[in-house]
């Protein structure tokens, strides 16, 4: 078992004619992705050779990639600009799993992204995040998919490199992983900490949990209320961003501290209070990761 | 990005916000004679700088606010002549105020705005609601006081409307927000009015913020925007080149632009351990980590700096020269982990930027991900004064100790320890106790199970049970 993706998800990549797009579907083909081809409007009919010397289809639209190539998920490499109608698109054709790699989409467009994906059939994953991966099954995403050791942690993050580093030392302590979701740094998402955690918490495989959360918003405090009320797994948590100057964007277009809301502090003291064993620095993720499952 | 009031105050004219006249001055002269063809007999010089409390602020002459000039940034005056005074004391000066951190900012623009018969003072914010992924307006009827005080006072004299950033704000909510304020009848209508045209303005504009404190309902019954704070996503400025255009680049940091146009993220910190690190989670888990494991040495991070994830010989170039702009800089820790972009790539990066720049301060690197042997062997090959760190605490610490080290190189005295952070490192008692006492309830059940083999009739009651409980969770799960 593992949380959404595995063997069975077919791929497609939104954007798979650009450089990025074409760089990561190799990447995902590498890893062992089922994968179906991608869509580039205008380009539907060509093909898309990959490094693997595969010919694979290229379609002008989402629906004729899930009609004619039996697409489950799509991950979107469109530049910021187009990439909020990218995942419209997806969600009108009732693709099941959307995974937005692009960083830089506008708040204004993920506005009405937030609204279509209400009462949708899709889940979106991100944007601005780096995907979703079950080791040896799926790889969706920027991630280096060789550090990854199929295993029992559940991992959740709203950033990309420090998931590497969580993904690193479970993978180094010899736990490994059962899906990592890279949630994203943007302040609107599709896919939030409660959502992984419910996921993880119901699945057999996932036996700990790794939270890795930063400044800004209050996802982290509302998803420690659902970690102490539902929760039995061990959860290791972080927060990056303690020393961060208030009003200031450290890098995530998310990750600021505004007036009194989002400050490490108030998401510290919601972890400790559902129970959640905090690493000091990313540095001791491992080592707490082991405590925590009392080894 | 964040724009001045008199900017704010132009995007609201054209977007129909009633506003009053004005004009902004960056000399005295310009201020009196904008004063006098305003010709209003009270007229306010408003001091121009990207932070709020200007009314209640002091003037200084210097950014460290040693040389006391006059309280308060803006000013009610008589006359055109008043108004040059005036605007004499604030151009060139430095205003301090509850929001700049202590430091003062140079005034380098007043508004010299109409005066106004105030009936009364109301506040109004247009914000992005995370949580819910929708605009949220923020009214009030305690206008010109400081916000989060009167939430925290008194939160139920605090309104909160989400809207549809598709239909903007619609009568019938504004009308509520209005009858809720105590507005008459015809107040309400000119409320509804100025509401919908500020609503309209934040979300064509893709504005992350706007405030209007106070927005004034006047002895005419007219509800004018009195003060102006917008602030804009960066991620859409793409597509408002006017609005990029009124950047003012005396309120950045020159190196945030300058890294910025680099596509890479940058904000100063104060301390003395220049960071260079890919990713902006590990980018402020490192400036974290700098604080918390380099007290003792009075180690702070200099900076937050977010390569992004391909770090290039020519970016870090950039990094390494932007983080050396720094004279506080005293040792730079690179934190890479290198996934897509691989170790060996990045050591090279750096050893050409070293080389390039003609480094003189202690650099410590530390690597891991991809080809991270290959990588180190690089650096330790080089020949370069490079040192080695093993994982981000040893870097840290490292990264501490040669500041210190260079400083007393320097003939400098060390850096006073900082008082240590208050851990965060935390371990939840009942789930840690729980697996260890599993492992010593298994440890007895094996030493009862030998003191069984001797002791046959005392346990044998308990087995069956153990068995009997576990059977039907098994056919549960069939």
């Amino acid at each position: 078992m593992s949380v959404l993706v595995n063997k069975k998800t077919r791929l497609i990549c939104q954007g798979i004619t650009g450089k990025v797009g074409t760089f990561h579907s190799n990447g995902a083909i590498a890893y062992g992705t089922n994968f179906a081809g991608g869509v580039t409007p205008g380009k539907g009919g060509q093909t898309w050779v990959g490094e693997n010397a595969k010919n694979y289809p290229v379609w002008n639209t989402v629906s004729e990639a899930i009609s004619e190539g039996g697409a489950t998920a799509s991950m979107i490499f469109v530049p910021p600009a187009g990439a909020a109608d990218a995942i419209l698109e997806a969600i009108a054709a009732k693709m099941p799993l959307i995974v937005a790699i692009t960083e830089g989409i506008p708040a204004r467009d993920m506005y009405a992204v937030k609204r279509a994906l209400e009462n949708s059939q899709s889940r979106l994953v991100g944007p601005n995040c780096p995907g979703v991966i079950t080791p040896g099954e799926c790889k969706i995403g920027i991630m280096p998919g060789y550090i990854h050791k199929r295993g029992s942690t559940g991992i959740v993050s709203r950033s990309g490199t420090l998931t590497y580093e969580a993904v690193f030392q479970s993978t180094t302590c010899g736990l490994g992983q059962s899906s990592c979701i890279g949630i994203g740094g943007d302040p609107i998402k599709g896919t939030d900490f409660i959502d992984c955690l419910e996921l993880f918490n119901a699945d057999p495989e996932t036996k700990q949990i790794i939270m890795i959360g930063e400044i800004g918003g209050d996802s982290e405090e509302r998803a420690c209320a659902y970690i102490k009320a539902h929760v039995k797994k061990p959860v290791v948590g972080f927060i990056g961003g303690t020393r961060a100057p208030k009003g200031k964007r450290m890098g995530h277009a998310g990750a600021i501290v505004s007036g009194n809301t989002g400050t490490a502090e108030a998401k510290l003291a919601a972890m400790r209070d559902a129970g959640v064993f905090i690493a000091e620095s990313p540095a001791t993720l491992g080592d707490t990761l082991l405590k925590a499952v009392g080894r | 990005m964040k724009i001045h009031e008199y900017q704010g105050k132009t995007l609201f004219r054209q977007y129909g916000v009633p506003v009053l006249r004005g004009i902004p001055c960056t000399t005295p002269e310009a201020v009196e004679s904008a004063a006098r063809e305003l010709g209003s007999p009270v007229v306010v010089v408003k001091s121009q700088i990207h932070a709020g409390g200007r009314g209640k602020g002091t003037v200084f002459t210097d950014e460290a606010c040693t040389q006391h000039v006059m309280d308060g940034g803006v000013k009610v005056v008589k006359s055109p002549e008043q108004a040059r005074d005036v605007a004499a004391k604030l151009l060139g000066n430095c205003l301090r105020t509850a929001q700049t951190a202590g430091a003062g900012k140079r005034v380098n623009t007043v508004y010299v705005e109409d005066g106004c018969a105030i009936a009364k003072e109301l506040y109004l914010s247009v914000l992005l609601d995370r949580a819910v992924g929708a605009p949220v307006i923020v009214a009030s009827a305690d206008g010109g006081m400081d916000i989060e005080q009167v939430a925290h006072d008194t939160p139920e004299r605090v309104m909160h409307l989400h809207i549809d950033p598709a239909l903007g704000v619609l009568d019938h909510q504004a009308r509520l927000l209005a009858f809720r304020q105590g507005l008459t009848p015809v107040q309400v209508g000119a409320y509804i009015k100025t509401v919908k045209a500020l609503v309209r303005c934040f979300l064509e504009t893709d504005a992350d913020l706007l405030e209007v404190n106070p927005l004034v309902v006047t002895k005419n019954d007219e509800v004018v925007a009195l003060d102006s704070k917008m602030s804009f996503d960066d991620n859409a400025l793409f597509r408002h080149a006017d609005i990029a255009a009124m950047l003012d680049p005396t309120e950045e940091d020159p190196s945030e632009i300058e890294a910025k146009r680099h596509d890479m993220a940058f904000v100063k910190l104060g301390g003395n351990i220049g960071c260079m690190v890919n990713g902006a989670g590990l980018a402020m888990a490192t400036m974290d980590a700098i604080a918390l494991y380099g007290s003792k040495q009075g180690a702070f991070p200099a900076n937050f700096l977010d390569v992004g994830g391909g770090a290039t010989a020519e970016k870090v170039t950039t990094a390494f020269k932007i983080i050396l702009k720094d004279p506080s800089v005293e040792a730079i820790l690179v934190n890479i982990f290198g996934g897509i972009m691989k170790c060996d790539t990045i050591a090279t990066g750096v050893l050409t930027a070293v080389k390039e720049v003609g480094l003189d301060r202690p650099l410590i690197v530390r690597l891991e991900g991809t080809n991270v042997e290959l990588g180190k062997k690089l650096i330790a090959e080089s020949g370069l004064a490079v040192i080695a760190a093993d994982d981000l605490k040893d870097g840290c610490i490292k990264a501490a100790l040669a500041a210190a080290t260079w400083r007393a190189n320097k003939g400098m005295a060390p850096r006073a320890a900082l008082p240590e952070p208050t851990p965060i490192a935390y371990i939840p008692r009942k789930k840690a106790v729980k697996p260890l006492a599993k492992k010593r309830k298994a440890a007895k059940a094996k030493s009862v199970a030998k003191k069984v083999a001797s002791k046959p009739t005392k346990m044998l009651g308990k087995k069956p049970t153990k068995k009997l409980i576990k059977k039907p969770a098994k056919k549960k799960g069939r």
